[in-house]
């Protein structure tokens, strides 16, 4: 199945090495064999990724799959061809799927389908709670047994302070994260985006930025006090991103993630889009939870993630059907299609001088990992180290491509970026040996 | 083309002073005579006539003004211009109404204002007065009184200034390019 | 009787003119009314006097004319509003188009069609005009933008009420002439209230001193603090006592019996208290000085009995200017776009 490849002459950035230098990488069976200047081909298929980056392959740790039970928004097969679409070679199942991820019987499902019509990598993530009900807990140790990376009710707050507390207890014992969709239901009930004045002037029901912070708090003062490890998942605000800093230094077991949209548009882009106007759209692709938030929440959270206090970025890939958005905004579904434009939205960041390229190929690549310990279930995964697992992302930071939902290989054609151009863009992508997406554009 | 001065302002004022006279005559006195102007120019031409009447013989003749906006049927061809302002008609049930436009052309103002007229009341009778007659009738409608016949083609651009509205007083024809003037 | 004058002899000079040039070249581009948050004042001085035309068309002892003959009109209501409703149906009817109401319970919105769906469907039986009542904010933002003929807010959601506003605005008009540098206070329930939203936006386009006057808990959130154009630029004062001081209009919002449960305020007989429009809060403003509200009125929470019906009180006005105000709106966007009939 996998084939021997050649990646010559691209830029290497490998952050888990500290890597950043022009060499060839050298791929067969499935692994890295070599990372250096001049390697042999010795009639391997080779790859001109001259004038490019190669890095390891995109680990997203929030990626909504919704297989079982919601194959209309997505499906194994779709969801992980939007991967690598992507740049992603490895996507971590959110566990909201009908059933839920609550049981083995549900997981070795997605394990097995995913064996057989994913390109990429699919690492589940099993359910805190019953049902994702929020009452029980989930059998926690028969998800762990079966291959979950992490657990969480997202989609939901584990909103019971009692539960969440034996959650990150009886998940210490497997070394396991619980990863929370921090949002205070009773200070954020009804809303529909951030509460300021562009809900003022939509006359729409805003959450205020204390519901997400609050129950950051909470968890935060919960991991303290059990020595368990939460991760917040999607952190969107200020104040969440100084409660995780806070965290931090005390030594507190914390993890975070932010997504590309949270780091990119603001809550303005429900009322005017994402290419701005002064023409009110209502719209409903940018209707997301967390909600877009104001610019300053926004810069603080593109300093966290510059500055470590935010270990990776997660797209909360979020796709849904068409008429779950073509509708009122109260009725819309919330959440973003972001697999596809996550590493050209982000590179906005590094074009504007706030995040170096290094840094963010190390937030999306082992910065994730880390903060998971996915390298405990994958070992090598996020790096380009011999014997790791060959997976590779070719991206070109300055090719700049126009977004066409129509043309995603997601099934949710739900982003505010259509018609948007971004500059940065995915070329190839290899997972595990073999050559998952390649540009149009021409590669050789 | 350059426009063609039709009415000077001694002509216009001429032409309201004989329609006052035949005004009277035809209806031998002013008797239960009301003018209405349709919005914009025939008010000031009501008025004029109106005064002149005044002048000669004495009497005053009570001036309504009508905007016929909500009448017209050919909206659909006019474009943005939507501008109605209230009608502003005195008694009209039972009197002579003399109807005052500025240009006769399809007809279709008069069918509108005769419409809108007997939506406030049955006049006894009602008269046609107008300042210019250009032709190209489209409806079986003629004037009882006319200042100027004026033979136009209908691409041509028959343009009436009076100073209370346009603080101009002239009647200029231009010719549409390549298009003749009947003789 | 008989004044005689004789006409005035013409300058030799054209002087200036007496009347303004007629504005027939005034421009009407809109096809929708959804809000008023982008009107210049040349459109809302067109919007004006095509009511005061309105107006005139509804004193004639048979209110009726033919301006919409042949055009159909449809309200589609996903809320009870019996006032809006027959003032736009009336208004409808006296242009003489063929009006059809549909009720639209809002459950339908969850389990029946969509309500693109539905604009679609009701275009296609020959809806030159939607009227559109909806619980949710920007429904008709979405039905403008699926719809070939025309699309009017009738009040969406807690975002705007764009003809109350101008009814409103008329009113005003009424008895002040200009609202420029005007105080107009709206106290009450500005969190949920659409009216107050589009009145703020029209009155201050205008350049009318707006003070919204409301418990904290009632006031939307970034109102005071927004940036220039985001919102529009109003004074917030938490004391009705000293909103009031020397306002040319007092408007009083309806307070819901849902807010007084829902923990917006402690209760009933506290918010009276503070907030209440009664004669001796409006001694404090100028002595001209009058009372409106959109209605209904909770006479003895809000507004005081003898406030609502006394002298001062405008509301009767404004439910009589509601029906030309929506002649006129229902005029102008037919004016635009929609199906050619020539």
């Amino acid at each position: 199945m996998s084939e021997r490849l050649v990646i010559r002459g691209g830029r290497v950035i490998d952050p888990a090495r500290r890597l950043d230098e022009i060499a060839d990488v050298l791929v067969e069976d499935g692994q890295i064999v070599e990372v250096a200047r001049g390697v042999a081909g010795d009639g391997a298929r080779e790859i001109d990724a001259r004038g490019l980056v190669v890095a390891p392959g995109f680990v997203d740790v929030h990626t909504h799959l919704r297989d079982p039970g919601l194959e209309y928004k997505e499906d194994i097969a779709s969801g992980t061809r939007a991967a690598a679409r992507g740049g992603f070679t490895t996507v971590c199942a959110m566990p909201n799927t009908q059933p839920a991820m609550d049981n083995r019987a549900t997981v070795e499902y997605v394990l097995r389908k995913a064996a057989g019509e994913a390109i990429v990598r699919v690492l589940p993530i099993g359910a805190v709670s019953k049902d994702r009900a929020g009452r029980a807990l989930a059998e926690l140790g028969d998800l762990a047994e079966t291959g979950c990376i992490g657990f969480s009710d997202d989609g939901a707050p584990v909103g019971d302070a009692t539960l969440m507390r034996r959650a990150l207890e009886y998940a210490s014992a497997f070394g396991l994260p619980v990863i929370d969709h921090c949002e205070e239901p009773s200070l954020s009930h009804d809303a529909v985006m951030h509460e300021g004045w562009v809900a003022t002037r939509l006359g729409l029901r805003g959450a205020p930025a204390a519901a997400e912070s609050s129950m950051v708090e909470r968890d935060v003062a919960l991991a303290a006090a059990t020595g368990g490890h939460v991760h917040i998942a999607h952190v969107s605000t200020r104040a969440a991103v100084d409660a995780v800093r806070r965290a931090k230094a005390r030594g507190v077991q914390v993890t975070a993630e932010v997504t590309p949209h949270h780091l990119t548009l603001t809550d303005e882009t429900v009322a005017f889009g994402a290419r701005g106007g002064d023409a009110l759209l209502y719209d409903t692709d940018a209707k997301v939870n967390p909600p877009l938030r104001p610019q300053d929440d926004v810069d603080a959270c593109i300093d966290g993630l510059a500055d470590g206090t935010i270990d990776c970025v997660a797209t909360d890939h979020a796709p849904h059907a068409l008429i779950e958005k073509l509708c009122e905004f109260d009725e819309a579904a919330f959440g973003i299609s972001g697999l596809e434009t996550a590493f050209g939205l982000c590179m906005r960041l590094v074009h504007a001088g706030r995040l170096d390229l290094a840094t963010l190929v190390e937030r999306m690549t082992i910065g994730p990992v880390r903060a998971l310990g996915l390298d405990r279930a994958v070992p090598g995964i996020g790096t380009l180290a011999t014997g790791a697992p060959a997976d590779v992302v070719l991206v070109d930071p300055d090719a700049q491509w126009l977004v066409e939902p129509e043309r995603f290989a997601s099934k949710g054609k739900n982003t505010p970026l259509a018609g948007v151009t971004l500059r940065g863009a995915v070329i190839a992508t290899i997972a595990a040996g073999r050559l998952v997406f390649e540009s149009e554009a021409e590669l050789v | 083309m350059s426009p063609v001065i039709a009415m000077s302002r001694d002509d216009i004022r001429r032409a309201v002073t004989r329609i006052a006279h035949e005004i009277v005559e035809h209806n031998r006195g002013t008797q239960d005579l009301v003018f209405v102007g349709m919005r914009t120019r025939g008010v000031p031409l009501a008025q004029r006539i109106a005064m002149a009447i005044a002048g000669f013989e004495g009497e005053e003749v009570p001036v309504g003004s009508l905007d016929v906006g909500l009448y017209r049927d050919d909206l659909t061809e006019r474009g943005p211009a939507v501008n109605i302002q209230p009608s502003d008609l005195p008694e009209i049930a039972g009197k002579r109404v003399v109807l005052v436009d500025d240009v006769l052309y399809t007809g279709r103002t008069v069918r509108a204002a005769l419409d809108a007229l007997i939506d406030y009341g049955r006049p006894r009778r009602i008269q046609l007065a107008v300042l210019i007659d250009r032709g190209h009738r489209e409806l079986p409608i003629r004037a009882d009184f006319v200042g100027k016949n004026i033979p136009t083609s209908p691409a041509d651009d028959v343009r009436v200034r009076l100073y209370e509205t346009d603080g101009d007083e002239y009647v200029h024809v231009a010719a549409a390019e390549g298009a003749e003037v009947a003789p | 009787m008989t004044t005689i004058r004789t006409p005035e002899p013409r300058p030799a000079e054209p002087a200036a003119p007496a009347i303004a040039p007629s504005p027939d070249e005034t421009a009407w581009r809109r096809r929708h009314l959804l809000d008023l948050d982008d009107f210049g004042a040349e459109e809302i001085e067109l919007l004006m006097t095509t009511t005061d035309a309105m107006k005139e068309v509804l004193a004639r002892e048979v209110p009726r004319v033919p301006a919409l003959r042949g055009s159909t009109i449809i309200t589609l209501f996903y809320e009870n509003s019996t006032r809006t409703r027959s003032s736009f149906e009336l208004a409808g009817k006296v242009l003489g188009a063929d009006v059809i109401n549909v009720a639209a319970s809002s459950s339908s919105v969850t389990k029946g069609e969509s309500l693109v769906d539905t604009v679609k469907t009701l275009q296609a039986i020959g809806a030159d005009v939607i009227i559109m009542r909806h619980g949710r904010s920007g429904a008709p933002y979405l039905a403008a933008r699926h719809a070939v003929c025309s699309i009017v807010n009738a009040g969406d959601g807690l975002h705007a009420h764009p003809t109350q506003a101008l009814l409103d605005l008329y009113t005003m008009r009424a008895r002040l002439g200009d609202v420029r540098g005007r105080k107009v206070v709206i106290v009450g329930d500005v969190l949920h209230s659409r009216v107050a939203r589009s009145d703020m936006w029209l009155l201050t386009s205008l350049g009318a001193e707006v003070v919204v006057c409301a418990p904290p808990t009632l006031i939307p959130q970034g109102l005071a603090g927004a940036g220039e154009g985001q919102l529009p630029p109003v004074r917030v004062e938490t004391d009705l006592d000293v909103a009031v001081r020397d306002a040319d209009v007092v408007m009083a919002l309806r307070m819901q019996n849902e807010r007084m449960t829902g923990g917006f305020v402690p209760g009933v007989r506290e918010y009276s208290r503070l907030y209440q429009v009664n004669a001796g809060r409006l001694a404090r403003a100028k002595p001209a000085a009058f009372v409106m509200h959109p209605g209904p009125m909770n006479e003895g929470i809000e507004i005081s009995h003898e406030v609502a019906h006394g002298l001062q009180s405008q509301v009767e006005e404004q439910v009589a200017n509601g029906v030309a105000v929506r002649m006129a709106v229902l005029w102008l966007i037919t004016r635009v776009g929609g199906r050619s009939r020539t």
